[in-house]
């Protein structure tokens, strides 16, 4: 009897699998077929950003944009100011943003694990970290600008570091959480204490991933330009006081594309392409430098 | 089942292990655990558990996963007090005190309760950092005498050969036996009196296994070791005192030699032959 | 005696009942050919003797097949505590198993040289020992097949009795041979025999210690009776 059936199911598997198996080849084309033709679409915009973006910037690009700040339509002017600016904010914005970011991480990855407070905490954070960017914009304007009478850089740089704070709140919990228990344990048998085990175990085997996201996060804040608009405003003359309203490379490039003069124009698709290729580079350096050692 | 069980338990009595592991030759107890329960939140995971590690010789912990042995190694360095709702109620007794005891200080425990985990766990720095981590939390030594601190514990874990080039390089380029030897030399590096080793060798292959073993039978010139594994054979190559475990009870200990030839309990029986169902 | 539990590696298993089987096989062979070498003896059958001077050479292939198994199954099985004790046992049992076959053999070929003689009286004692070695025997192979130590007990006590008759066969052919000097050859054989035949029974009883180790996990240590005092023996004519 077995037999029998042992060769009725070999008759079918010969008949069957061969009708199977052509269905798994055609729907594995299809698949295979469907995910090109999106990777090729998504490609094929993102070329023509660049290019676009490469074209029209490059002509405008000259040591003058580099040396001289805004100046009247017309009058050759560079985007000195907006370039120092936007470094001065971001420099400063993240070296506020990232040593909260990093403790309220360390706090939810280390001490709240999943009390109360800590699951608000993340909450809050990660609301946050979608918010729209318009909205931190208008929070400082209401908080430091109206209050103190004016547009300032201080404003803009707090601004950028409550961008910043959630997003390394997030890289720093995730990383931490990474480390294995194991390795927290055998710091702690050893003798460590708990605050040892995090500075001098977990930081350091989590430093690539934290420094990743803090390279991540000036990158977002490199290009923000909403909350700035409320915040540092813009500012057409050299400035370096932080306490005056301040320019910044996207709030130059929102104002200058707008406006009605070709050579504005020009200098706002140079501005463009600096910001885009200086968030490039720091996203090459935070995926090649700094990627994880095997 | 809880009538064996409670059969077992009386029949072994709270004292008559050790008295028997010390007629046959076991060294006199440097911990001494009586009547220890073992509580993960409201679960029992450890029941009346009496047992003695004789010092300087090696104790071996078997029985099948989830039977307690881990957990008994866990209260040894007090490591469970990591986690919120786990607690331990008896007597672990080590030199006159009780390691249970929540006054006790922590760091001065594990200085002297060393421990080796499953997974080779170097930390993210050079080898030299790796030893000296451990030793700056207890000790203040000058730069020579960290030096020879470092040598000494490398050489005792039978790495020095192969590390002394390479010192100051990262400990994360070292091979998977050489990182829990490194592992090793940190936790003797602390000097302390007694080592937990859990399952130190089952990420590692046959041959980084025997030097780990061999490593093992040196060391316990100088230690008390415990030793949790998985690895029957291996319980009985490196234990002189092997305490069966099933379901949170300690239901045999006895010499290596009395427990693989001879047991008595039917349980233990039925385990180290392979014939748990 | 553990037939209730099993192991998770059925194959185990498997190796094991056919290692005991191999055991009692042999056990049986043998059994056989000292019955044979018995009835050579005692019913002068020649053609009894030399069927067991045949199966000689059987036995210890036996004994060969046995222990390239036990050498396989400690090699590749890593056997510990009762599993252990009975394969080691199993090494020891087959050695004494076939110690008794080369007893059987021997006693067979005396057997063709007493035929020779006419014997000027009855082998009552002799036959009386033979019977008692053979229980002995076929007890000791039940007690392997079923890992019965209490019967490997019995076995062990009842070595005496035979003790007893081989000291009085002991005496009573060397007054045969203080008799009649004609009586020297074949009471000799008939010396080797009974001496071959206690030599069965001790065999036995090794058995029966190691049966109770592979069992029990302990050493059979009670003092055992000791029958054989022919080694202190000594008769003078005229006593």
């Amino acid at each position: 009897m077995s037999a029998t059936m042992a060769a009725s199911g070999a008759a079918r598997n010969t008949a069957v699998a061969e009708k199977l198996a052509n269905r798994r080849r055609r729907s594995n084309r299809t698949v295979e077929a469907l995910c090109l033709a999106a990777t090729v679409i998504g490609l094929a915009f993102l070329a023509m950003i660049l290019g676009t973006l490469l074209y029209l910037g490059m002509q405008g690009l000259s040591l003058s944009v580099f040396t001289e700040a805004t100046k009247p339509p017309g009058s050759h002017g560079g985007l000195l100011n907006a370039i120092v600016g936007s470094l001065i904010q971001t420099t400063i914005g993240t070296l506020v943003g990232t040593p909260i970011g990093l403790l309220v991480g360390t706090y939810l990855a280390e001490y709240a694990q999943n009390s109360r407070l800590g699951n608000a905490v993340r909450f809050v954070s990660d609301v946050l970290l979608s918010a729209p960017s318009i909205l931190i914009g208008l929070f400082v304007y209401s908080v430091l600008v109206r209050p103190f009478g004016g547009f300032s850089g201080i404003a803009g740089c707090v601004a950028l570091a409550v961008i910043v704070i959630p997003i390394v709140v997030r890289t720093t919990e995730d990383m931490l959480r990474l480390i294995p228990v194991s390795l927290r344990e055998a710091a702690v048998a050893l003798g460590a204490p708990k605050w040892k085990m995090i500075v001098l175990i977990c930081y350091r085997a989590a430093l690539d991933g934290i420094a990743t996201g803090v390279l991540l996060a000036v990158a977002r804040v490199a290009g923000e330009t909403a909350p700035l608009l409320f915040t540092s405003l813009g500012n057409l003359n050299w400035s370096l006081d932080i306490t005056q309203p301040m320019s910044s490379l996207p709030v130059t490039i929102y104002q200058y594309a707008g406006s009605a003069f070709d050579d504005w124009v020009q200098l706002a698709w140079v501005g463009a392409l600096l910001i885009t290729f200086g968030v490039l580079a720091i996203n090459v350096v935070a995926s090649v430098v700094l990627r994880p050692r095997q | 089942m809880s009538t064996t069980m409670n059969v077992a338990s009386e029949k072994l009595g709270m004292a008559a292990p050790m008295v028997r592991a010390a007629a046959e030759g076991m060294n006199e107890p440097r911990i001494a655990i009586r009547n220890l329960d073992f509580f993960y939140g409201s679960h029992r995971a450890l029941k009346s558990i009496n047992l003695e590690f004789p010092a300087r010789q090696v104790t071996g912990m078997i029985g099948p996963s989830g039977c307690g042995k881990s957990t008994l190694l866990r209260v040894l360095n007090r490591m469970y007090d990591l986690y919120p709702g786990q607690r331990a109620t008896g007597e672990v007794m080590l030199d006159g005190q009780n390691i249970i005891d929540p006054k006790l200080d922590l760091i001065h425990l594990r200085s002297r309760v060393g421990m080796v985990f499953q997974k080779p766990t170097p930390f993210p720095m050079s080898i030299y950092d790796n030893i000296a981590f451990g030793v700056r939390l207890h000790e203040q030594l000058s730069k020579s005498a960290m030096d020879e601190r470092v040598e000494w514990s490398l050489s005792r874990a039978a790495l020095w050969d192969e590390a002394k080039d390479r010192l100051n390089t990262s400990a994360m380029g070292l091979s998977g036996g050489q990182q829990q030897r490194l592992c090793i030399a940190r936790t003797i590096a602390v000097r302390p009196e007694v080592i937990l080793f859990d399952e130190p060798t089952s990420a590692l292959d046959p041959i980084s296994t025997l030097k780990i073993e061999e490593l093992i039978d040196e060391l316990k010139d100088d230690f008390t070791i415990a030793i949790v594994t998985h690895n029957m054979q291996q319980a009985a190559r490196i234990a002189d005192q092997v305490a069966f475990f099933y379901v949170g009870e300690m239901v045999e200990v006895g010499t290596a030699t009395q427990m693989f030839t001879a047991p008595r309990e039917k349980r233990t029986q039925e385990y180290i032959t392979g014939r748990f169902g | 005696m553990q037939e209730e539990t099993k192991h998770i590696v059925k194959s185990y298993d498997l190796e094991l009942k056919r290692l005991r089987s191999l055991i009692t096989d042999m056990g049986g062979m043998v059994e056989a050919q000292v019955g044979m070498a018995a009835t050579a003896v005692l019913s002068k059958d020649s053609d009894a003797a030399s069927r067991a001077m045949e199966s000689d050479p059987k036995v210890d292939d036996m004994e060969r097949q046995v222990e390239a198994f036990v050498i396989r199954l400690l090699a590749l099985r890593q056997p510990v505590a009762q599993d252990l004790r009975m394969i080691v046992a199993s090494l020891k049992m087959t050695g004494d198993l076939e110690r008794i076959g080369d007893y059987a053999a021997n006693v067979a070929k005396r057997s063709l040289v007493l035929q020779q003689f006419s014997l000027p009286y009855t082998l009552t004692g002799l036959s009386h020992m033979a019977r008692l070695v053979q229980e002995n025997l076929k007890l000791i192979i039940d007690a392997i097949g079923e890992e019965d130590a209490e019967k490997a007990l019995l076995v062990w006590r009842s070595d005496e009795a035979i003790d007893q008759i081989y000291n009085a066969l002991f005496r009573e052919l060397i007054t045969y041979m203080m008799e009649d000097p004609r009586n020297i050859t074949p009471c000799t054989h008939l010396l080797f025999i009974a001496k071959n035949m206690e030599r069965i029974g001790d065999h036995a009883t090794n058995i029966a210690e190691t049966v109770w180790y592979a069992v029990k996990g302990e050493p059979l240590t009670d003092a055992r009776p000791k029958g054989d005092v022919s080694s202190y023996a000594v008769i003078r004519p005229g006593e």
